[in-house]
């Protein structure tokens, strides 16, 4: 007793046991905390390999999982771990009876017939992994149609915003002259231009230009900038001392040549994380898809799973197979370029 | 392009036209696709359209549609007096959801920020952990979280039911009065994005300032309250204009969780009738591209307004570390 008496007075008297403690707190909040994050994934991935019977019977578990059975005189019967007298056995449900109650046998003795109420016995269950969930989802849907335009969609865009990006960026952040300074402070307001307030006559422009229902409404805007990853880029560019481009230029380098030789190569972290952050913008992007594109062939992986869902809603393990897809690409790419995330996130602005 | 051609040039000219000519594709984006919609939705705004034929000037009557009605309404606290009950219901949804979750976010993101940059064990995990939720947002974790809260094969009501003891859970998505709440409870879940952007001010507070504290004798509470929370208004202030302007965006989750069930967009009963959500439905279903521009520019100047009357307020609650600097 005095022992926990001690202890209590060295976590509350003592700096090092306030550290302690409030460590120990912190660990304790992250910790549920996290559980609430994951407990949604593991729902996913364990209702993508779930029998579709499970899902309508027993659906808030996060196993996949089946009924054990045995068979009593040619039906297979639930089983239950049940307890007689203080000892434990498994027996077999053969019928339920009225206020809960059930009559329960040991499979090898079935002729011995035991009632009891059914909510204080246990149901056994075996694992029952349906993998086969997974090749029926991609055949129910043009999924790998779905998924080359989306790579298009990603990787085209993702090529053009770079290109366009660094051009613009190396001009804000390298150059002396009038109008750059305001025209870098109106590239700045437009991320807080709503885009509703220039959706519709985009929508009219493409529809005009024929482009509406092809993937070039949303990958040609990439090759024209825009003010997010100009912003990140420039930040980055003016990291990179100017001794460098000062001896490319007394070596005779054009503007052209210091951006390709000298501050590309440099830059190549913040390169990398504005690139992950348009694969991961275009991945799950669903807005623009759904307004741009209209005929099935057309689609990407967000749209079509939608759409998916929206016939096929009762299928849930399918539907949870796709999604377990869908998230599995920049999950993956989160994993492989985690330190270059965090980079890219303190150059995203704060110290702006 | 040779730069070197151009001999009479000053220098000074010469470096002001290749920064112009670095930044012509934005400029050239800008008007394509920025300015040069934003007029056209402008005077699209004073017309009938419907694509096929073109516009026809009708003055301000989509105006009038949207606001007519409005002081019979307050008169006599009827809303079918509105002309359009459906834009005020889409306000009040917007408004509704805005005022809880963004305080919410604001501040879980906060909290959650600070208690990931302690020094405890695994940090680097939990880290990933709170983060994960906003790599993957989107259709595929819409249409996760529907089976969620869906009150018959959902697990979130059983563990009401079941470890809470809430004897009727609600029928989120499928209740008009909650709704909304259900999906600030999706919302809560990605915290993670406007987490890292405070986690990555709060690594950015210099060390010394909190030794100088320390010296001082300055308890924990106090020195989060006068170091960490002023050097972190900057940064909360970035999160609520965002997350202000994101919630007036609001759309696909509202449009995945709602389109696929019997009762249509912003189901039920028009709860989850997001602005956005009927601006969409009268751009790209009813194809009233007049009206639909009305309310993007009715949107707009709303957003313009709010995020001009944070800056307002920004003086009062917002601590630059540069102004000091500057008076000292």
């Amino acid at each position: 007793m005095s022992k926990v008496l001690d202890s209590l007075h060295w976590l509350i008297a003592s700096a090092k046991g306030h550290e302690f403690l409030f460590k120990g707190i912190t660990t304790l909040i992250l910790a549920s905390g996290s559980v609430l994050i994951l407990i949604p994934f593991l729902y996913m991935i364990s209702t993508s390999l779930k029998d579709p019977a499970q899902i309508r019977s027993d659906s808030s578990s996060l196993i996949p999982r089946k009924p054990k059975t045995a068979e009593i005189n040619g039906n297979p019967e639930p089983l239950y771990e049940v307890t007689i007298d203080g000892q434990v056995h498994e027996y077999a449900l053969i019928k339920n009876l009225p206020d809960g109650l059930g009559q329960f046998v040991d499979p090898t003795r079935p002729d011995i017939i035991h009632e009891l109420r059914i909510n204080n016995q246990r149901q056994l269950y075996r694992w029952d992994i349906h993998w086969g969930n997974y090749p029926e989802a991609i055949n129910a849907m043009p999924f790998w149609r779905y998924l080359g335009n989306t790579l298009i969609v990603t990787f085209v865009g993702m090529v053009g915003m770079l290109f366009s990006c660094s051009l613009v960026a190396y001009g804000f952040s390298r150059f002396r002259a009038r109008w750059l300074d305001l025209l870098f402070l109106l590239l700045l307001s437009t991320i807080m231009l709503p885009s509703q307030v220039r959706l519709i006559p985009v929508y009219i422009l493409f529809q005009k230009l024929g482009w509406v229902d092809t993937l070039l409404p949303l990958i040609v805007p990439q090759f024209f900038a825009n003010a997010y990853d100009v912003f990140l880029l420039r930040q980055f560019f003016m990291t990179i001392p100017l001794e460098l481009d000062d001896a490319a230029k007394i070596d005779g380098a054009n503007p052209l040549q210091i951006l390709l030789y000298i501050i590309l190569p440099q830059a190549r972290p913040a390169l990398v994380s504005v690139g992950i952050f348009h694969f991961l913008y275009a991945w799950n992007d669903f807005y623009e898809p759904l307004i741009f594109l209209h005929s099935r062939e057309n689609w990407t992986l967000a749209v079509g799973l939608q759409t998916f869902d929206a016939l096929y809603t009762v299928n849930t393990h399918l539907i949870m197979a796709i999604s377990v897809l869908m998230i599995v690409p920049p999950v993956l790419l989160f994993f492989f370029s985690q330190k270059i995330f965090t980079q890219g996130v303190v150059f995203s602005g704060v110290k702006g | 392009m040779s730069f070197s051609s151009l001999p009479k040039m000053s220098l000074a000219r010469r470096e002001a036209l290749a920064g112009y000519a670095f930044v012509v594709p934005w400029i050239i984006g800008f008007l394509i696709f920025t300015i040069g919609p934003m007029l056209a939705s402008l005077y699209f705004s004073f017309t009938r359209y419907n694509i096929i034929d073109p516009p026809q000037w009708v003055g301000l009557a989509n105006y009038e549609r949207a606001f007519s009605g409005i002081w019979d309404a307050i008169r006599t606290g009827d809303s079918r007096q509105f002309g359009d009950p459906l834009f005020w219901k889409a306000l009040q949804v917007t408004i509704y959801f805005a005022s809880i979750a963004l305080p919410l976010n604001l501040a879980v993101s906060f909290l959650l920020a600070v208690l990931l940059n302690q020094k405890v064990r695994g940090i680097n995990l939990w880290r990933t952990i709170f983060f994960l939720p906003s790599i993957v947002t989107g259709v595929a974790v819409t249409l996760l979280w529907v089976r969620i809260l869906n009150p018959r094969v959902g697990i979130l009501n059983p563990f009401l039911k079941d470890v809470i003891g809430i004897q009727n859970p609600p029928g989120w998505l499928a209740d008009p009065d909650w709704a909304v709440p259900a999906l600030v409870i999706m919302s809560l879940w990605s915290v993670g994005s406007s987490m890292i952007i405070y986690l990555a001010g709060l690594q950015g507070v210099p060390t010394d300032l909190y030794d100088a504290a320390k010296v001082d004798g300055a308890n924990a509470w106090q020195r989060f309250w006068n170091i960490t929370f002023p050097m972190m208004t900057p940064v909360l202030f970035y999160n609520l204009v965002l997350g202000m302007i994101a919630t007036f965006q609001y759309f696909t989750q509202v449009y995945v969780a709602t389109s696929s069930s019997i009762a249509g967009l912003g189901s039920p009963q028009h709860s989850t009738l997001f602005y956005n959500i009927y601006l969409y439905q009268n751009a790209f279903r009813y194809f009233d591209m007049g009206y639909a521009s009305t309310l993007a520019w009715i949107l707009f100047i709303i957003v313009l307004s709010l995020t001009a009357l944070i800056f307002r307020s920004s003086d009062a609650w917002v601590y630059y570390e540069g102004h000091l600097r500057g008076r000292i």
